[in-house]
């Protein structure tokens, strides 16, 4: 009976792996194909790769995606971690329900909402005091800080709620003011959180299409647009490739850095023989 | 004799206590102005432009705010965008399928992603890694090119088709590419991560003893599942659910990559209302009602996560 | 011994001593529920002061407040004459060992052993000193250069006490102190702890569950219940003299008898038990009516268990069936059953190695017990 059901589950979870990864296989291994049509194989070829870089227009969308995904990663890492740490920390204060409110409402909210919003409050503002004069690099930063910094919030949540109150009291007694805490203490804590968090609104950044497309102008594609525009009309080679490449940068990145975790935590656990060592040798010495 | 001695210094002190205290409402202020600026003023311009009239300007509808002829200021609220959206048959139907299939693939995720949660909680620290790991990896991969994957798998002359073709089981493509079945693929591919994250978030924290106590106690596997590891799960299931649910009913590229227009949701419907028929009235319509449908699960998942924060 | 040499070991029994630490009409409260509920509390320099009581006794609170990191909802802390109330943790002369030790993760021993030198904007040179005095002292001088998780928890224990006592506070305040440790480190720790007490001269202020704890550190124990002290005493005499039921139950265990007086003389009461006529004898007069209803309580090793009747009957005896025997190594512990019903504890050392199922007396086997007017107390509450 329990082998049965754990074959079951080794199944399921086979299965569901498959389903996740054949696709993007897939996409890869016609990424390579000569043929201009995609899904008539016409023999390995490297040409739709060559043929991507020599597109101005890509090179443009790439360079506007990345410039956006960054501001918006630095700017989202410091309003949320400080509205992270404004709900954790500061108790009650007026306005609090609100607050909590609008900080977690942009995790759910359908995308489509969001993109329309802003987008109107664009227009009115431009209309009310003439800024944003023009939509593009601004107002799609602006649109993804407000919807990533929920993320990042969320990332300082709970790091925060895990972390020792009393290392904070405990710095206080040591004669730190709270700003020199605050400096000292919580956010060398919570800078792991917050390296967390900027690596995911960088890549929500990155990701976004519908909210980009409310809120850009005339002539300011990020990539997710470019694409779209695209593959709209079927399926094109040259996407294959760009999707190839996107795909392996981030597939290595996060492995680095699962590579690293994994690291840390081996010299985690070095450490702490270290010390149960220690402390067995003092007992023997006694 | 004592206070006389003290009271510059704790003079001093308060003023050192203000200037301490006011980067408090710096960190609370930063935030809370930005989401006022760009989240909640936003959404208010939308309620706003609902309930004004269409009109061929810039901008193209009403203002609420009228003066009148006798110099009055009139208060004109319209609600003949909501009775459009309610007497028109294909506004209600694409509300009640965008319903449907957020439903439909939330019970697919469900389906798929218990078993998978379950067998990653149940292997050895090591493989549970790796495994959640490989779960994650998608998600922090493009959206937008994991639907344009599917593309490729099922369009007529894709690699499903050509596969069944080879073995035979076919003469003639199937129509996979652009229809509804489509779009649960899509849906289900893209959210399922979303699934089994919460769900095993939840079964971790799970006590493996109680399984070992209920079979003890003499229940079956089945009964062990059915009285012991769902009613804990719960949680998760709801926590899981709410993830794919709520954003697939809003869901926008999916319903158009896959389903080509011949699957109407209403985040198309909005998009299209906008930015092809630019009757910003009926898109800000359409948006309120959307949301007055997800109200209810919204508030349920912000209940969910405020109480899960408060037991740590 | 004269009576003034007696008060510099014992300072709250001289009228004219100056408290150390001050505390009138404190009281706490977080929404409608009251942590700390209006206390008086005076501590003498140089003391070892212990907070005793169960969780949510508002010890832990009271602590805080000393340590400025809970303003009180009223009432005053003066340290060595100063009003701390509107004073900031952060100026306060104290210093507080955390129970969870709240060692810095991200820096080294010696980073956190200085961190609060380096606040008080103390030289560099002078720093390094004061941190290698210290961590010698607390013996971990090899250990400055590893993080707080590459220690194992004792060591964790002693970087914490370092790091609170290097700033050389007035008043060194510490929350369940031992707490983390297991069994054998713990007795260990308190010996050391009082050594490096004495050594100082700091005043030491502890919170802690633990009874055992706090009768073997404290010059004085509070023992604390629903925000309020119970008692205040030596560990002596709240041991021997508990003036409450409640404070005879939490510290260690006791035979408690419930009775009316029927005679009280200035040097000594006399209790009938309300179940039987048994008579308590007690040596000591009472403030309070004949025919008061009044509690009799008998340490379980006070108690003397004998197989023969004694010669004179009178008060101060009992008899019963042994009900149970536990065999607990230095010590075997009777529960006798009373004509009544009543079950009593005694307990007697294990002087000799008893032979295999040889006891004092066997189960069944019908017993008198026994004790001398000076061993019991008349609890009036």
């Amino acid at each position: 009976m329990q082998k049965k059901r754990s074959t079951f589950l080794f199944s399921m979870l086979c299965f569901g792996l498959a389903f996740l990864y054949v696709p993007i296989f897939i996409l890869i291994i016609y990424s390579f194909n000569y043929s201009k049509l995609v899904p008539i194989w016409g023999g390995w070829s490297t040409r739709w790769y060559t043929k991507l870089f020599e597109s101005p227009e890509v090179w443009e969308a790439v360079m506007l995606s990345l410039k956006i995904a960054f501001v918006n990663a630095c700017f989202a890492t410091l309003l949320g971690s400080l509205a992270g740490l404004a709900l954790v920390r500061f108790g009650r204060f007026k306005g609090r329900t609100l607050f909590s409110g609008m900080i977690s409402a942009p995790l759910v909210m359908p995308e489509v909402i969001t993109g329309l919003s802003l987008l109107l409050l664009f227009i009115t503002l431009s209309q009310l005091i003439g800024w944003p004069s023009a939509r593009g690099f601004t107002t799609i930063t602006i649109a993804h800080i407000t919807f990533s910094m929920a993320y990042v919030a969320v990332i300082i949540q709970s790091r925060l709620s895990g972390m020792d109150e009393s290392l904070e009291d405990a710095a206080l007694d040591l004669g730190a003011k709270p700003f020199r805490v605050l400096l000292d203490i919580t956010l060398p804590i919570l800078a792991p959180g917050m390296l967390a968090g900027w690596l995911l609104a960088f890549t929500l950044s990155l990701d976004d299409l519908v909210i980009a497309s409310f809120v850009t102008g005339p002539g300011s594609n990020t990539l997710p647009i470019l694409i779209y525009s695209r593959i709209r009309l079927g399926l094109r080679p040259d996407i294959n490739a760009l999707a190839t490449i996107m795909i392996v940068t981030v597939a290595i990145g996060v492995l680095l850095a699962a590579w690293i975790m994994w690291r840390q935590d081996k010299q985690r656990q070095r450490d702490r023989k270290l010390a149960a060592g220690d402390s067995l040798k003092h007992d023997l010495d006694d | 004799m004592e206070d006389t001695a003290s009271q510059p210094s704790t003079r001093l002190q308060q003023l050192g206590r203000t200037l301490q205290s006011s980067w408090r409402s710096v960190v609370v202020g930063l935030p809370f102005f930005w989401l006022l600026l760009f989240f909640l003023i936003p959404f208010a311009i939308v309620l706003k432009i609902s309930f004004a009239e269409s009109l061929i300007a810039s901008p193209p509808f009403s203002t609420l705010l009228q003066w009148g002829e006798d110099g009055a200021l009139n208060l004109r609220i319209l609600f003949d965008n909501f009775k459009f959206l309610a007497e028109d048959e294909l506004y209600l139907n694409t509300y009640l399928n965008s319903l449907k299939v957020a439903l439909i693939s939330t019970i697919w995720c469900l389906l798929i992603g218990y078993p998978i949660a379950y067998a990653i909680v149940r292997s050895d620290p090591a493989t549970k890694n790796v495994l959640l790991m490989l779960i994650i990896l998608p998600f922090w991969t493009s959206f937008l090119l994991r639907v344009y994957a599917w593309m490729g798998l099922l369009a007529d002359q894709g690699t499903i088709n050509s596969f069944l073709i080879w073995l035979g089981i076919i003469d003639e493509p199937i129509r996979l590419l652009y229809s509804q079945f489509a779009v649960y693929i899509g849906i289900v591919y893209s959210y399922l991560p979303f699934m089994i994250l919460p769900l095993y978030a939840n079964m971790e924290k799970l006590d493996m003893s109680l399984h070992e106590a209920a079979s003890d106690l003499g229940a079956k596997p089945i009964t062990t599942f059915l009285t012991v590891t769902l009613p804990l799960t719960l949680p998760g299931i709801v926590a899981g659910s709410l993830l794919v649910f709520i954003p697939a009913t809003g869901e926008y590229v999916i319903p158009d990559l896959l389903g080509g227009g011949n699957v109407l949701m209403i985040g198309n419907v909005l998009f299209n209302e906008f930015n092809s028929n630019h009757d910003w009235p009926v898109a800000s319509a359409v948006a309120i009602v959307l949301l007055i449908v997800l109200v209810a699960p919204m508030m349920l998942y912000q209940r969910m996560q405020s109480r899960e924060s408060a037991a740590h | 011994m004269s009576q003034a040499a007696e008060t510099v070991d014992r300072p709250w029994l001289d009228a004219d001593a100056q408290p150390f630490i001050k505390i009138r009409g404190m009281t706490k409260r977080f929404g409608d529920f009251t942590a700390v509920d209006n206390v008086d509390l005076d501590i003498y320099k140089g003391e070892l002061f212990s907070l005793l009581g169960g969780s949510g006794c508002g010890k832990s609170t009271l602590l805080r407040m000393m340590a400025g990191f809970e303003s009180p909802t009223a009432g005053t802390v003066h340290i060595d004459g100063t009003l701390m109330n509107e004073i900031p943790a952060y100026e306060r002369p104290v210093n507080m060992m955390f129970q969870s030790y709240a060692l810095f993760p991200h820096m080294t021993v010696a980073k956190n052993v200085a961190y609060g030198l380096v606040r008080d904007g103390l030289g560099k040179s002078e720093v390094t000193k004061r941190v290698d005095e210290m961590l010698d002292m607390v013996e971990l001088g090899d250990f400055s250069k590893r993080k707080p998780h590459q220690l194992s928890g004792g060591q964790q224990q002693r970087v914490a006490l370092a790091r609170a006592l290097v700033k050389r506070p007035k008043v060194l305040l510490l929350d369940e102190p031992l707490g983390a440790l297991d069994k054998r480190l713990r007795e260990q720790t308190q010996f050391e702890l009082m050594n490096l007490q004495e050594e100082l001269g700091v005043t030491f202020v502890v919170v802690t569950h633990d009874q055992e704890e706090a009768m073997t550190l404290s010059t004085r124990i509070a023992v604390m219940d629903q925000g309020k002290f119970m008692q205040i005493g030596t560990p002596t005499e709240i041991y021997e003299t508990p003036d409450s039921r409640h404070v005879a139950s939490f510290i260690g265990s006791t035979n408690i008898f419930q009775g009316f007086v029927v005679e009280n003389k200035p040097d000594h009461v006399l209790v009938q038990s309300r179940r039987d006529d048994s008579l308590f004898y007690i040596d000591h007069g009472l403030d309070v009516q004949e025919n008061a209803k009044v509690w009799v309580a008998i340490r379980p090793e006070k108690i003397r268990l004998s197989k023969t009747p004694p010669k004179k009957a009178g008060p101060n005896q009992l008899s019963g069936i042994v009900q149970d025997i536990g065999y607990l190594g230095r010590m075997s512990t009777y529960k006798v059953k009373l004509t009544n019903d009543k079950i009593v504890e005694i307990t007697h050392p294990n002087q000799v190695r008893p032979k295999s199922g040889e006891h004092l007396a066997d189960w069944e086997e019908k017993v008198y017990l026994s004790w001398e007017p000076t061993s019991a107390v008349v609890l009036t509450k």
